[in-house]
């Protein structure tokens, strides 16, 4: 009877990035943070690989990855100021934040092939957070239909990534 | 003017009307065509799509990305900026399969009848 009360508890929890939310996940301007926190990230991540990597493919794919989540990051704060909402702080953008920094930590040292398998290797799983995220909880936890349809959008531009990321990791090794 | 000049020039004339008679005798072709291809919530619309040598494809990128219309097999790489187009002349029949370079999920196929 335990493990059931147990079962049901965690059923009633939904998880981002290792932080459990109440089944009503989080609130708009909750999630328009954590988008625009997840976004920030892998901008910072593809300079980083700009400005370290030599290799043509990785660059290329940084060069993307800047590219592609500025104008996400532009259309999203574009929209909150649209629907004057103001993107709130929350424990899953701070998780990202966190685990992110360790990650940057971790490259910063790196040099040559091992920075590049380490961050193909790492966009993979960070692609895979971010989209488990999005499918799992932002999209269904979002209200607003704009906001909705963003979230959509940004899936599947990440989704693409993932894909892109795995097969760069493929030749890397 | 000479006999051989007149003979000459009755030739060319003959030749030009022979020419111009096979040309309205031979079956009508279709005149070409330009289909238009839309990049939208990172996919093309629409996903395939049938033509024949001669037409063109032209790509409209309304998404807030970059993206290209690259052929598997070579023939094409298009680079389509944000709210821009692109297009390519179909060359040669076959079975086109067509990818964003930047985004691998986004896939088209063209169909090129002779």
């Amino acid at each position: 009877m335990k493990k059931i009360m147990l079962a049901a508890a965690s059923c009633a929890l939904i998880a981002v990035a290792g932080v459990a939310w109440a089944a009503a996940g989080p609130t708009d301007p909750q999630i328009a943070h954590i988008a625009h926190t997840a976004g920030v990230i892998d901008i910072k991540a593809g300079k980083l690989a700009l400005k370290k990597s030599h290799n043509k493919e990785v660059l290329a794919f940084a060069q993307e990855m800047v590219r592609d989540h500025e104008a996400v990051d532009k259309q999203a704060l574009a929209l909150v100021a649209k629907l004057k909402v103001t993107p709130q702080d929350n424990a899953t953008s701070q998780s990202l934040m966190k685990g992110a920094d360790a990650e940057y930590a971790k490259l910063e040292k790196l040099s040559g092939k091992a920075f590049d398998r380490e961050y193909a290797a790492n966009e993979v799983a960070y692609h895979k957070t971010v989209n488990g995220a999005l499918e799992t909880v932002l999209i269904p936890s979002a209200h607003n239909a704009e906001l909705k349809s963003l979230l959509e959008t940004g899936l599947k531009l990440f989704q693409s990534h993932q894909e892109h990321a795995e097969h760069l990791a493929h030749e890397l090794h | 003017m000479s006999f051989t000049n007149l003979r000459g020039l009755a030739a060319v004339v003959a030749v030009i009307g022979s020419g111009a008679l096979a040309a309205c005798s031979a079956p009508s072709h279709p005149a070409p065509k330009t289909y238009v291809v839309t990049m939208t919530n990172m996919d093309f619309s629409p996903k395939t799509l049938t033509a024949n040598v001669g037409d063109t494809v032209q790509w409209v990128n309304k998404d807030i990305f970059r993206h290209s219309a690259t052929a598997k097999d070579g023939s094409f790489d298009v680079d389509i900026d944000v709210g821009q187009s692109g297009s390519y002349k179909l060359t040669k029949p076959g079975n086109l399969q067509v990818v964003c370079k930047y985004h691998p999920t986004m896939t088209q196929q063209i169909l090129v009848n002779p």
